[in-house]
């Protein structure tokens, strides 16, 4: 009895080196693929097992900080994240991210020049473009005298008369703060303190005369004509506008910030090689069209023939060329500015 | 030999291990944990520096800050946050006492099966998320609702009744959440309670209210300081619902905890406001503890007169 | 027995009545907005099931309201059964009562966010990988002191000379316990099972942070999917959710009183 349990057991032993060693041979087809919530189409995944016999697990998160927190305690073993640009340059010091050299995969061809060799991952050596956006501001051209706002940012932070009480900003401290430095015209990465003063000195001016801040809700928000004007993203307006044809997104001419979404890898991810096969997929202009197409963000990848006409018209997700200039990419704070920051959001709702 | 041979002190270890071991891993090590972060200098990319000396600012930035002119003013944004959250935290406290105690009294003089259903009653909303719940008091209560219209319909001299994104509506939202926590311990002493006692006390000649205020709320008091202390210690934290449907236009201390492991990446400052309100409720309760004890043994002294 | 109508007291009725009201509100708008055809929880427009059908199609929202169950269940009969215990053992005035029971009720006092991140720290540093299990171990943590107050509450207006007869005249502890002290308690072990359960289904920020992959609970999606707004589809799950637990708990007290009567 004891002899043949050893057997067993010693078997059990040599089946399992076995497998370790097949598994490094070839990862089994499976992808952890950790990306912000609903922001990415469910039926795509089914077609991408469907052509691969890769079977994706998806989770959700909302914030880049929660991300950076979960890969710094290290252990969240995920293959394919999407962390802003923001964040990336952590990432990249940090020692978080695993090579993974997109420009040799073979449709890095498809990625459109802007985004082949950004500042925050020169190269690419570290990620693939997923989708961008901005965040300027939204309002219901119908209920707005003369039907028409400027677009600047003076409409949102000094609103006229009509609109006082009827407008909204994000509860985000980076998205206001941002939008206050460009209508300032200072560095929203200010380690000025007299900077960080007027920054908090125009957003108490404007406190009295909103609605609320809130992050939640945004497209039912505008649709349901709660607010007639609020600091909003783009995608989120164009989802509005499909409810209520009125509504309209304003690009302010004193600057909008971009964040840029990518796929990238994590250092302590199980299956690099799955993760690989899946980024490269995603730069396919067919498949990137189909997320920009359910959800409402333009990607990085040279699919606009795909886009669907009813995004096609909208200012919101097909930017006109000539707002290209007023775009200012989000940057990465220091500690320094960061504390500012967070010195200007709690002396405003304190 | 029989369990029950061994020594009490024994049979008590026994009984308590399981809960010193679970609360030893999950609450004194992560708790240690949060300490040693608090006296930290946090490093460039938000985290903490491991290897580098203790020190005491994140402290000293509860108090003092340094101003936007370069001198070290005294900080008041941290100590109105927390008044304002006690003060919200003691208004939910109270309000879902008094909405809460009719309701158990209720309970506990139905048939036990009635009873049953009751707790079942009073649990079943509480299944479904606090986000889609607070959503649904957005609906109930916003502008073009009924209840505004018609509220407006009514009095319309009052000028345009706004219901949401105002203390009116955090309250209802607060008291929603955490009524069931009051209900149900003041319940489970209630059902218990003798009442014989209430019976002696009417044939002497009591009224209601007197053996309400006499006999049942001081006999029902275990169930009341429970109750009490479910509602407000979570809600003393708490923050969703003032974002949501009090418009986020106030800090509670909830979000400045979370903001700065979150945005603020702030980690040290983040543990020490922790440990600040952690500080205040334990010195709230021994507190508390105190009159108690005081209170009870006057009322011994009473009793004995 | 005392007769019934002595523990009446004026108006309690109808204010529970009113309570039961103010507690249901908010449900029945969350169902009715779950049969709206719009794509949107606030503006109604016409019945549909539409959002039902979605759900079906939908594995990530399937996936999150299972994980959901499984959580809640298990660290729902942890922690009551540890707090049972723990009840037991502190009832009896002894030497360190005060602190132990402080201990027992400290996870309430703690600002979750500070238990979250510490916990995720702790998990890393004995290199636990993060998945359901340690979602649910997590649970328990917090789920204690939530079943273990009711009990407390309870076990202090017992009649203890009860107990203590019960003790001379069975054998042993383990009959005491279950022909008296577990019947007499049952309520309150109840209550404290269905607050644990409750607290634990609608956990969001703790679950966020100690869940790995494919372990994303229902609130954890609820709250992150939140950005662009509550949808019918949330409304959806959420009824179902609410009738499935309905059929469970209805299911467990239907056997507890079969097992009763035997």
């Amino acid at each position: 009895m004891k002899v043949k349990s050893m057997r067993l057991a010693i078997s059990g032993l040599a089946l399992s080196c076995f497998t370790a060693f097949s598994a490094h041979a070839a990862e089994p087809k499976e992808l952890f693929f950790y990306n912000w919530t609903d922001y990415y189409p469910v039926d795509l995944l089914a077609k991408f097992e469907k052509e691969t016999g890769i079977k994706v697990t998806m989770d959700g998160y909302d914030s880049n900080e929660t991300l950076l927190a979960k890969l710094q305690a290290g252990g969240a073993a995920y293959d394919v994240i999407v962390p802003s640009q923001s964040i990336m340059q952590t990432l990249i010091k940090q020692d978080l991210l695993l090579e993974i050299d997109t420009p040799t995969l073979s449709n890095f061809q498809y990625v459109k020049g802007p985004f082949r060799d950004p500042a925050f991952d020169p190269g690419r050596k570290f990620s693939a473009p997923y989708l961008w956006g901005t965040t300027g501001f939204s309002y219901d051209s119908a209920r707005v005298p003369g039907g028409k706002l400027d677009d600047s940012w003076k409409e949102f932070f000094e609103p006229r008369k009509e609109l006082q009480g009827q407008l909204a900003a994000l509860d985000t401290s980076s998205s206001v703060i941002n939008a206050a430095s460009h209508y300032l015209n200072v560095d929203e990465c200010t380690e000025n303190p007299q900077e960080a003063k007027r920054i908090l000195e125009l957003l108490q001016k404007q406190k009295p005369f909103l609605k609320m801040y809130s992050s939640d809700n945004t497209v039912d928000r505008m649709a349901s004509g709660e607010v007639i004007m609020m600091q909003n993203w783009n995608g989120s307006t164009a989802r509005a506008t499909l409810q209520k044809n009125t509504i309209k997104y304003v690009y302010p001419r004193e600057g909008v910030a971009m964040f840029q979404d990518n796929f990238a890898v994590p250092k302590s991810a199980p299956h690099p090689d799955n993760a690989k096969v899946f980024i490269d997929w995603m730069m396919k202009p067919e498949n990137a069209a189909a997320v920009s197409n359910a959800i409402a963000y333009a990607n990085g990848i040279q699919s606009d023939g795909l886009l669907d006409p009813k995004w096609k018209v909208m200012d919101a997700i097909n930017m006109p060329e000539a707002y290209a200039s007023r775009l200012r990419p989000e940057k990465e704070c220091s500690n320094k500015a960061r504390e500012l920051q967070d010195r200007i959001w709690s002396k405003l709702k304190g | 030999m029989s369990v029950s041979s061994t020594s009490p002190s024994l049979n008590r270890a026994l009984l308590l291990s399981p809960v010193v071991l679970t609360l030893l891993a999950l609450i004194a090590i992560p708790l240690g944990i949060m300490g040693y972060i608090s006296l930290l200098p946090r490093n460039t990319y938000g985290g903490v520096d491991w290897q580098a000396q203790w020190q005491l600012e994140s402290y000293v930035q509860l108090f003092f800050q340094e101003g936007f002119d370069g001198e070290l003013e005294l900080n008041w944004v941290y100590a109105q946050a927390l008044l304002r959250s006690v003060l919200q935290a003691g208004g939910t406290t109270v309000l879902c006492f008094l909405f809460g105690f009719p309701v158990a009294l209720w309970m506990s003089s139905l048939t036990p099966r009635r009873r049953n259903l009751m707790v079942l009653l009073i649990t079943i909303p509480f299944w479904t998320n606090l986000l889609i719940r607070n959503y649904a008091w957005l609906i109930i209560l916003r502008e073009q609702g009924w209840v505004a219209q018609t509220l407006n319909a009514l009095f319309p001299s009052a000028g345009g009744i706004t219901l949401l994104y105002n203390d009116f509506a955090v309250s209802i939202g607060l008291v929603y959440s955490f009524l069931p926590f009051m209900i149900l311990p003041i319940y489970s002493t209630l059902e218990k309670l003798d009442w014989r006692l209430v019976e002696a006390a009417y044939d002497l000649g009591a009224n209601r209210w007197h053996a309400l205020r006499r006999i049942i709320l001081p006999l029902s008091m275990p169930g009341v300081i429970a109750g009490a202390l479910l509602v407000f210690v979570p809600s003393l934290g708490a923050f969703i619902t003032p974002a949501i449907l009090g418009g986020g236009k106030t800090l509670m201390i909830g979000n400045l905890i979370q903001q700065q492991f979150g945005t603020a990446r702030n980690w040290p400052l983040g543990s020490s406001l922790s440990f600040l309100l952690l500080g205040i409720l334990l010195l709230s309760l021994v507190l508390y503890a105190l009159y108690s004890r005081s209170a009870a043994k006057t009322l011994n002294r009473g009793a004995k007169a | 027995m005392i007769s019934l109508h002595l523990k009446k007291l004026p108006a309690t009725r109808e204010v529970s009545l009113l309570i039961l009201a103010y507690l249901y509100l908010p449900i029945l708008v969350l169902i009715v907005y779950s049969f709206n055809a719009n794509r949107s929880a606030t503006v109604w427009t016409e019945f549909s099931f539409a959002w039902y059908g979605r759900i079906l199609a939908n594995p990530s929202i399937q996936t999150a309201a299972l994980n959901s169950i499984i959580v809640a269940t298990i660290a729902t009969v942890c922690a009551t059964a540890i707090a049972l215990l723990a009840a037991l053992a502190t009832y009896r005035p002894f030497y360190g009562q005060k602190m132990v029971e402080g201990g027992i009720n400290l996870p309430l006092i703690l600002p979750e966010i500070v238990t979250a991140v510490a916990t995720l720290l702790l998990f890393m540093a004995l290199g636990i990988k993060l998945g359901l299990m340690t979602v649910i171990v997590a649970h328990i943590g917090f789920c204690i002191p939530f079943a273990y107050l009711p009990i407390r509450a309870r076990l202090n207006d017992l009649d203890k000379s009860l107990l203590e007869a019960a003790n001379d005249l069975y054998a042993n502890p383990w009959q005491v316990f279950r022909r008296v002290t577990l019947p007499l308690l049952w309520p309150a072990v109840l209550s404290g099972a269905v607050l644990a359960f409750v607290v634990s289904l609608d956990d969001f920020i703790m679950t966020f942070f100690v869940a790995g992959p494919g372990s994303t609970t229902l609130p954890v999606y609820i709250f992150s999917a939140i950005k662009a707004g509550v949808t019918p589809e949330i409304n959806a799950i959420s009824t179902l959710m609410l009738v499935i637990s309905i059929v469970l708990v209805v299911l467990a007290f239907w056997l507890g009183q079969r097992g009763k009567q035997q």
